[in-house]
């Protein structure tokens, strides 16, 4: 299995980094992926992890209201919409892509999505591509 | 403005069948402005159909581009190289870019990726209105800027139907009424006189009723000397 | 006389007219036209066939006209400017007129996506004022629009709708003068439910003298129910149904009767107003009610000018 995670530099990073550091176990499926800012991501992005194998893709931003340039993690929010629903006119199911606003010491709560994102890839089955 | 949006993808994988190498062109102009056939737009699809060809191991090479403008045969003339050995192009510029890109490669199958919509101005981000018929007989003048023939569902010249209740059109509470617009914009400019010139039956000739339409501008056109000089008309 | 036809000559001789509206049925079957023209004969002075109305295929107006005809009630046809381009538009009155259809009203037409063709394409070529122009030049000048001359002018007594209930309130008025000054001899209104709008439009139009230049006939609109009351309220458009009328139709004991009332007070209010000169009773889909309310508003019997008819099948 793998779980693509699109994370921010600053919280999404970090709480990624936080988890670790307080020992939160997690799937080892999950590959983080580090952008400047979720504000960065492009609905192309979440195409190429599908079509590159991915399971499934988490994209992961700073809380709202707390994004470091101001509303990127809310554009993010808009472009997983927006690759939900490419993918569903691809036939892949919409929920194999997800956003998640975690606050940089939260890595408990990073811990969580990816076991989340996990449920759902054991439930939906592999991704639409196998590599 | 020219408004277009993007077909649906179901829509433009049937319209693919039986091709292999396919180049994507968009356009920066107008329908990049629309968020329709941009280079954004172009990368997006470009990967929605490369994961579909992967998911269905169709073999699909799909390459992909963006022009200046589509609709200018000097700047279309720029996929010359792209198309070689291609089989199929989208065009993700207007119907006009699409329609120049064909006429200009004859050999390969251009394939509209949009929906060309109307001619109009973005609202806000994200939401754009129909302006103008292109009807070629302006009337803003009388209509106190505001186009009657796009903007009303009936096109009428000569005042609001009984359909127009509270400002808005009868065809959706969503749409304002055209001609409540023109009434209000004519109050502020102190012009309401103009509600009671009556005008009457409109040539429709200037508009596509007439034919498609050809506008020559004779001063412009380049001589055959003029077009040695430059390096040859192509 | 511009047309002779019954309507007009009721009207010119400064008679409360009464017309009265049929909707051409969603079938070949001319019988519940034929049926409609039984029960209303006799009831009013001429009978509005509908064009395909709230842009449903129906029956044509010209067709149903000829119907009314051979049964001997006068028919006002209705021509929308949704179907029609100039060309069939003046061809179309041509052949009314040569069935011996004498009353045209001009309208634009509800639009197609109340109806069910909604992916049809519109043609609003012209406009309902640009339509009387057009139609007022072939009868008086024997021309189609252009120039051209016909050999034999139209018979037509041209009529135009009002709906004092849209907006810009203070432009309606002036709408109906440009529609008189295009043309309109008559002109039907919107169902009224709110009479102090009403008046106040009537006062704009006596105003400005329209009710001296053309014929306004007040359209009404019986109600069965409460729920046909919300109906008009809510779903059609430019219309205006007081809270009140809704009230009183729901608390009756007979809402059926008590529309018929409500009915016949509105009429005799109508009639009571400077400068109205008839009663248009649109009784959709409850056509057989219109005698009985004629006869409750002291409207019978009707002024006999049966000879001004002049059509083919009945001469």
């Amino acid at each position: 299995m793998r779980i693509i995670a699109l994370v921010c530099s600053f919280c999404g990073y970090a709480s990624a980094d936080m988890a670790g550091v307080t020992g939160q176990s997690y799937p080892a499926s999950v590959v983080p992926v580090r952008m400047p800012c979720t504000g960065r991501l492009d609905v192309s992005h979440i195409l190429s992890a599908f079509r590159n194998g991915a399971d499934a893709v988490m994209v992961v931003g700073c809380l709202e209201g707390n994004c470091n340039y101001q509303y990127g993690n809310i554009e993010a929010r808009k472009r997983v919409e927006q690759a939900r629903g490419i993918l569903a006119q691809l036939g892949i199911d919409g929920e194999r892509v997800e956003m998640f606003n975690i606050a940089s010491n939260q890595g408990w709560r990073f811990a969580e999505a990816v076991k989340e994102m996990e449920g759902r890839v054991l439930r939906l089955g592999p991704g639409p591509v196998r590599r | 403005m020219i408004i277009a949006e993007q077909k649906g993808i179901e829509e433009l994988i049937g319209i693919l069948e039986g091709h292999k190498d396919i180049l994507v062109v968009g356009c920066r102009s107008c329908v990049a402005i629309c968020l329709a056939g941009g280079e954004k737009e172009v990368g997006v699809l470009s990967e929605a159909l490369r994961l579909h060809s992967d998911m269905r191991s169709k073999g699909w090479n799909i390459s992909e581009v963006t022009l200046e403008r589509a609709c200018e045969k000097e700047w279309a003339y720029e996929l010359d190289q792209l198309v070689e050995g291609k089989d199929c192009v989208i065009s993700l510029a207007c119907g006009v870019g699409a329609q120049v890109i064909q006429e200009l490669f004859p050999d390969v199958r251009v394939v509209p990726g949009l929906n060309t919509s109307n001619m109009g101005a973005p609202e806000e981000q994200g939401v754009y209105n129909e302006k103008c018929g292109g009807c070629g007989d302006c009337v803003l003048h009388l209509t106190g800027g505001i186009c009657p023939i796009a903007r009303c569902a009936k096109s009428l010249l000569n005042g609001p139907c009984g359909g127009s209740q509270e400002g808005k059109c009868e065809i959706d509470p969503e749409v304002p009424c055209a001609w409540d617009q023109i009434y209000h914009s004519l109050e502020k400019l102190g012009r309401l006189e103009l509600m009671d010139v009556p005008i009457p039956p409109k040539d429709w000739g200037p508009s596509r009723s007439g034919g498609p339409r050809k506008m020559v501008r004779s001063e412009a056109i380049l001589t055959d000397e003029q077009n040695r000089m430059k390096g040859g008309k192509r | 006389m511009r047309s002779g036809s019954n309507l007009e000559k009721v009207l010119e001789d400064g008679r409360f007219a009464v017309t009265a509206e049929i909707g051409p049925p969603r079938s070949a079957d001319p019988e519940p036209i034929r049926k409609h023209a039984r029960d209303m004969k006799g009831s009013a002075d001429a009978f509005n066939l509908t064009d395909n109305q709230t842009a449903i295929v129906r029956l044509s107006s010209i067709a149903s006209g000829v119907v009314c005809l051979q049964e001997g009630i006068e028919p006002v046809i209705q021509m929308t400017c949704r179907d029609r381009n100039r060309i069939a538009m003046q061809s179309d009155v041509l052949g009314a007129s040569a069935l011996g259809i004498r009353n045209v009203l001009c309208i634009s037409g509800d639009h197609q996506v109340f109806g069910n063709q909604k992916e049809a394409k519109n043609v609003y070529d012209v406009d309902p004022v640009q339509q009387l122009m057009m139609f007022r030049k072939m009868r008086d000048e024997a021309q189609v629009w252009g120039g051209d001359k016909l050999e034999e002018a139209p018979k037509l007594f041209l009529g135009a709708a009002a709906n004092p209930f849209a907006d810009p309130f203070e432009y309606r008025v002036r709408r109906l003068s440009k529609k008189i000054n295009a043309g309109a001899d008559f002109v039907q209104t919107q169902a009224i439910y709110d009479m102090d709008r009403f008046e106040r439009w009537m006062a704009q139009a006596r105003e400005l003298g329209l009710h001296e230049k053309a014929h306004i006939i007040a359209g009404v609109m019986p109600l069965r129910s409460h729920k046909a009351a919300m109906y008009m309220k809510n779903k059609v458009s430019g219309m205006i149904v007081p809270d009140a009328v809704v009230d009183r139709l729901r608390t009756a004991a007979d809402p059926k009767a008590e529309g018929v009332k409500l009915c016949v007070e509105q009429i005799e209010h109508l009639m009571s107003i400077e400068g109205v000169h008839g009663v248009h009773i649109m009784a959709v889909a409850w056509e057989e009610i219109v005698p009985r309310i004629v006869r409750d508003a002291g409207l019978l019997p009707r002024p006999s000018v049966r000879e001004a008819i002049v059509h083919p099948y009945h001469s």
